[in-house]
């Protein structure tokens, strides 16, 4: 448990309402759970007020969707300061990064990860940097313990990190780039590094060897980007006529 | 080692197309309507014969779980509640089911609320797994278009499959919990009885299971329960997905038999210990929640639940955390004390205040700071801890550390002697003069 408060009166927001396009997306949500049940959905409703809030949650919004639910302001307060992924305070404006800091990513180098954090955002979890793009909070087990140590930025994970690839990542962030998430060593998913011990049919015969792969990109199952081909064909590491098929293609082969 | 013919997540590392099209090449959504026409009874037992054992760390028999529903569905409807809050520290084999093979879930997703009788399933993911999250979604809405789940499907069963979420909170792994925060409460654990296969969501029968439980469902039924029942160890059968993290060479996630020698898993697909066999510290078999396994007990030690029981650990969720001698072991077993302070609900108290209480006497043994009679005193409070909290919370945070105490127990007492024999391990400044 942790003690979780509010962001004092003078950082709070005057007022909160959804856009036009979230309050239609949160009728939706209500609409999934029986009648006099709306109460459910307030979950995914709080989180797209954070996200709408600007990453994290102002009191307005607690009471604007306690109101929209029918829900008694302090049941939905109960609920923003009881899970931790509410963030009570502002957060930094381009990534708020979360930090995995429990035993596993530990054991593989974790702390390098936070000493980056100190340095390059702040020496305290849940500042905001002096530029005011950046913050970092430590949390605990993401769920990617096979790809440690991993940070989680928004809603990407960015895994198999070193304190260099962090950086990468980090300074990707900073020019306004979406840096490729997943493992940044080129791994395939949770796959052993090197290539599978098992299900090797499942490989695709076209598919780019592992070590030819660039940073990432393996990850996200973007391997059939032209970007891709094109790169790997500027370097000759693809011989001609040999560029990995895009998804479509290779539905139509099967057709 | 288990043939590839034999795994049932075949996309486990994302290599083919994880939507409808590639789903349904690799089986999914094969046949289901003739598994449906079997019958509720027929699958219930066809599952028990399987010898399914609960995926989510509990290892309950999932036939038997299913068989607690009423026969009957009366005024209340009845719900199927899919687990998917993974969080145990080490465990990440559901968010693989969930982003490269929703599908295979999905199709399982609906013939355990055939078999219970449920129109409607509710599956609870992680509120981190946002990829994960819009894969299953993805692949919801692709079954609702194809006519193979809602109303007037092409199973001729109702089903809707809802995909909620929670937002960081480890105590939704907990059933009630999880119920109660579907609900829209805080996520704490309720006092059981009623079970909630009499009084689960909103006051109706309901069933959670794990992600895993529910995905293998498809393939037992499609090959049969002796082909299941056929893998691994009487009472520890089928295959599992292991997650192998530490202080291996390649880390990773495979799906192997229930009952693999443990030195085989990790030599045979993680690349063995960092610096080989001899270099094992300890093994945690099962997740953060299960106690340690020194070297020296882990040859032989047959992967499943009774395997790992007579090394009185668990197998827990088989996430198999490496450490090898470079492991401070004290210091990691603090940071998942650590991680209990930090999830625990704060509703009973031996937990909300014995969780802190514990990680700062471990915080202090790991720098040696401590006498050696509280190490008893340490594990008198893990033992008040254990068993007597709503949930099984308590029980999981105050394992690990008895696994400490009882196997690593020299380790502090080197550590508070050492301290006691040199109690001011900085230097005392002077002026330079």
């Amino acid at each position: 448990m942790s003690v979780r408060r509010l962001a004092p009166p003078e950082q709070q927001p005057a007022s909160f309402a959804f856009t036009a396009e979230n309050l239609a997306w949160a009728k939706q949500q209500i609409a999934k759970y029986p009648d006099g049940r709306q109460a459910s959905a307030v979950i995914p409703i709080l989180w797209r007020a954070q996200e709408q809030a600007g990453g994290w949650t102002p009191r307005k919004a607690i009471e604007y969707v306690a109101d929209l639910l029918g829900m008694a302001h302090i049941r939905v307060l109960e609920v923003a300061t009881f899970y931790t992924m509410f963030l009570l305070e502002p957060v930094g404006r381009k990534a708020h990064v979360q930090w995995c800091g429990t035993t596993p990513c530990l054991l593989r180098g974790g702390e390098e990860i936070r000493k980056v954090c100190e340095r390059r955002i702040h020496r305290h979890p849940f500042h905001v940097s002096v530029d005011g793009d950046f913050s970092w909070e430590e949390v605990e087990c993401l769920g990617a313990c096979v790809n440690a140590p991993m940070v989680l930025i928004g809603k990407d994970t960015y895994e198999d990190l070193t304190a260099e690839s962090f950086e990468r990542v980090l300074d990707a962030i900073g020019r306004g780039e979406t840096p490729a998430p997943g493992p940044q060593n080129g791994r395939q998913f949770s796959a052993p590094l090197g290539g599978e011990t098992t299900l090797k049919d499942m490989v695709p015969k076209d598919s780019i060897p592992l070590d030819m792969m660039p940073n990432g990109l393996a990850a996200n199952g973007l391997a059939e980007k032209d970007l891709v081909a094109t790169d790997l064909a500027a370097k000759g590491a693809v011989p001609k006529g040999a560029a990995p098929k895009s998804r479509k293609s290779r539905k139509q082969d099967k057709a | 080692m288990l043939e590839d013919k034999d795994r049932i997540f075949r996309n486990l590392y994302g290599r083919q197309d994880w939507r409808l099209a590639g789903a349904r090449t690799r089986g999914a959504w094969d046949g289901t309507k003739a598994i449906l026409e079997k019958g509720r009874d027929a699958i219930v037992s066809e599952v028990k014969n399987s010898g399914l054992r609960g995926r989510g760390g509990a290892g309950f028999p999932t036939g038997l779980k299913w068989s607690f529903m009423p026969k009957q569905v009366g005024d209340r409807p009845h719900y199927l509640v899919v687990n998917a809050d993974e969080s145990e520290p080490g465990t990440c084999k559901d968010r693989e089911i969930m982003r490269h093979d929703p599908h295979l879930f999905i199709e399982g997703c609906l013939i355990a609320a055939f078999a219970m009788g449920a129109h409607a399933c509710y599956v609870y993911v992680r509120g981190e797994f946002v990829r994960e999250r819009e894969h299953l979604q993805t692949a919801a809405d692709e079954a609702y278009e194809a006519g193979l789940i809602g109303r007037n499907n092409v199973h001729g069963w109702d089903f809707d499959l809802v995909v909620h979420h929670g937002a960081g909170a480890y105590i939704c792994g907990e059933e009630t919990a999880l119920l109660e925060s579907l609900e829209g409460k805080k996520g704490m654990p309720r006092l059981k009885p009623p079970f909630p296969a009499n009084v689960g969501l909103y006051g109706c029968p309901t069933t959670v299971n794990n992600v895993e439980s529910i995905a293998v469902v498809p393939d037992i039924m499609r090959r049969g329960a002796a082909w299941f029942a056929g893998i691994g160890r009487p009472n520890n059968t089928g295959t599992k997905l292991f997650c192998i993290s530490g202080h291996v060479n390649n880390p990773c996630n495979v799906e192997e038999a229930m009952g693999i020698p443990l030195r085989e898993l990790l030599e045979k697909h993680a690349g063995g210990v960092r610096g080989g066999w001899d270099n094992l510290l300890a093994v945690i078999p099962g997740g953060s929640s299960m106690p340690l396994v020194p070297a020296h007990q882990c040859v032989p030690l047959p992967m499943d639940f009774d395997g790992t029981r007579e090394v009185k650990s668990a197998l827990g969720t088989a996430a198999v955390i490496v450490m090898d001698k470079s492991t401070d072991i004290v210091r990691a077993m603090a940071r998942i004390s650590y991680f209990y302070k930090h999830e625990s609900c704060g509703q009973c108290t031996p937990c909300r205040e014995g969780m802190g209480w514990m990680w700062r006497v471990l915080m202090r043994m790991a720098e040696g700071r401590a006498h050696r009679r509280e190490i008893d005193m340490l594990m008198e409070v893990t033992q008040q801890i254990e068993g007597h909290t709503i949930c099984a919370f308590g029980d999981g945070a105050a394992w690990p550390v008895q696994g400490l105490l009882r196997h690593f127990r020299h380790e502090i007492e080197r550590r508070i002697d050492e301290y006691a024999a040199n109690p001011h391990p900085d230097p005392v400044r002077v002026a330079a003069e």
